[in-house]
């Protein structure tokens, strides 16, 4: 009976998942959104759960108690910082499940193998998801900085990743012409777990995002693969739906940094440049707390660009106290956010967010670009690479012809940095020597306190 | 129902570029909460998942079974975290007026 209504609980559990990422296009609905997208994944469950060819329970009912168990303090306790490893991480698990349904799919029925299309699916799954779960979890280990943030690069790694691929991909050829020489497919296992390790070793923190998205959109077509092995359309849609949103991601990521995706996964961003890092010593000028908040005082448009150091230092409580401070004294205060800032798409929106600052004083690029020359201060926290002048006319810069923001054109640029050690990519900043700049040195979070307190303490004589 | 190949792969187009279209238009803004919700979607596997664990003999340890049980499980966590995650995100996004 219930068999046959099946499908119409996929139907409609499919069209929750498209009003879902529908409504994610603005606050103010988005949160609707996510009500209508745990509907559909209520129904999927219950509407699997009732099929006839399910017919155990006990192993299934452990592993929900277990994951939930396990989900919710993972999405509570977690902060806010932390969100680029916890995307990171489950991809990871979203990658295995569909990694390991694979491997069990092809050994279910041994000595019967599935053939044909359906194995080619299977061999895309399989791959996709082992890769990415590897990969996922190497990215992980990079962003939690137990491993080397650092990309590791040696020579002739592109030649190494890339056969490892094609070999991968060979014997998954193999395997699906004949799908019964069963004694390949562990070799084939370990060569996509092998190569999504690969791939995120040449990988730096400042390409993080572009990566995670990319991620995403693999651990989403691993997802959709499986719908064609097991004829299930709503994992097709979905998995598409997944596959689609990691893949637009990662290329507005790639926009955003005038660089290929190829170049990104190859190129090893932030290696090549470290030598010359040291080569000039030029001079800078440096100011107390208490100039940088006389300049600010005395300003009427301040354009704050936060970027990744704001949230190491997790300043962004502090921000967030500092923009209440000049708001209060008529001040218009504008955050500029450029796209790549972060570890992953709209990290410093969401930190932001988190400390309060209202979502219509976060701006994008394009729309603040214009208001910097009219600026009487642009503040720095944490960014470095977004805000290089030398992107725009240094041809031989590794990050050349990739959009800026333009902070350099306000009156006066004041730069929070720890030091004059050069960024997460390893490229000299020509910003810190322009004479309109004023580097603020010291930790973000507390720079930004002892500016706070200096408003506070000299608001009366204003 | 039958499952047409053919219908199969009209299908993933079309969802494809739905999706194409509809990030298209997701702002900057939300791009996190937007990435830990498609995560939580793609957890979909969870369906397969149940389909391997519960058509498998629950006495003996197979392998099917075992990777089954695990795979519930990742696909289970991802669900869960995922969306209460995102629901935590969205709702610290507020516009000036909304602040206590």
């Amino acid at each position: 009976m219930i068999e046959s209504w099946l499908p119409l609980v996929y139907l409609f559990s499919a069209a929750g998942f498209i009003l879902a990422i529908k409504w994610m296009n603005s606050p103010a609905t988005a949160r609707r959104g996510v009500i209508v997208g745990e509907i559909g994944m209520l129904l999927a469950v219950v509407g699997t759960l009732l099929r006839a060819d399910v017919i155990n329970y006990q192993w299934i009912l452990v592993a929900f108690f277990l994951g939930s168990a396990i989900g919710v303090p993972l999405a509570y306790l977690m902060p806010m910082t932390a969100v680029p490893q916890r995307t990171a991480i489950s991809h990871a698990f979203g990658a295995l499940a569909a990694a390991l349904i694979g491997t069990a799919e092809y050994y279910k029925d041994m000595p019967q193998t599935p053939h044909g299309f359906t194995m080619g699916a299977l061999i895309a799954e399989t791959l996709l998801g082992f890769l990415t779960c590897t990969a996922s979890l190497m990215a992980f280990g990079k962003l939690q900085e137990i491993l080397p943030t650092r990309p590791i690069t040696y020579k002739g790694q592109n030649i190494v990743n890339l056969s490892v691929l094609a070999i991968a991909i060979g014997i998954g050829v193999a395997l699906v012409i004949s799908p019964e020489q069963s004694w390949l497919f562990p070799i084939f296992i370990a060569l996509s777990l092998i190569f999504g390790v690969a791939l995120i070793v040449p990988i730096g923190g400042a390409d993080m995002p572009t990566v995670i998205a990319l991620l995403n959109s693999y651990a989403g077509l691993s997802a959709c693969a499986m719908g064609f092995v097991l004829s299930n359309r709503l994992l097709v849609i979905a998995g598409a739906l997944d596959g689609s949103s990691g893949f637009v991601l990662s290329i507005i990521m790639c926009r955003a940094m005038n660089r290929s995706f190829t170049n990104v996964l190859f190129g090893a961003f932030g290696q090549i440049q470290v030598s010359a890092a040291a080569a000039t010593q030029k001079s800078v000028r440096s100011a107390s707390p208490e100039e940088a908040a006389a300049i600010l005082d005395s300003s009427s448009k301040v354009i704050i660009v936060p970027g990744y150091g704001m949230a190491v230092a997790q300043a962004q409580h502090k921000v967030r106290e500092l923009f209440d401070a000049l708001t209060k004294r008529g001040i218009d205060v504008q955050f500029a956010i450029h796209p790549v800032a972060g570890r992953m798409p709209g990290h410093m929106n969401v930190l932001l967010a988190e400390a309060d600052v209202p979502y219509d004083k976060l701006s994008e690029m394009d729309d603040i670009n214009g208001d910097f020359p009219a600026a009487d201060v642009a503040l720095v926290i944490g960014a470095n690479d977004t805000v290089n002048p030398g992107a725009k006319h240094d041809k031989g810069s590794p990050i050349a012809g990739m959009p800026i923001l333009d902070a350099y054109r306000a009156r006066t640029v004041m730069i929070i940095k720890r030091s004059m050690n050069p960024g997460f990519a390893g490229i000299d900043n020509e910003l810190y020597y322009m004479d309109n700049a004023l580097m603020l040195f010291g930790d973000a979070k507390a720079f930004v306190a002892s500016i706070v307190k200096e408003l506070g303490t000299n608001s009366d004589g204003h | 129902m039958t499952f047409d190949l053919e219908f199969g792969l009209y299908v993933f187009m079309l969802a494809a570029f739905l999706g194409f279209e509809l990030i298209r238009r997701v702002s900057p803004l939300l791009h996190t909460p937007l990435m830990s919700l498609t995560n939580a979607i793609s957890a979909i596997a969870v369906v397969g998942a149940i389909i391997l664990t519960g058509s498998q003999k629950p006495n003996v340890l197979s392998l099917p079974l075992v990777l089954g049980f695990i795979a519930v499980l990742a696909s289970t966590i991802n669900v869960v975290s995922g969306y209460l995650i995102t629901d935590r995100m969205l709702k610290m996004f507020k516009k000036r007026g909304d602040r206590k």
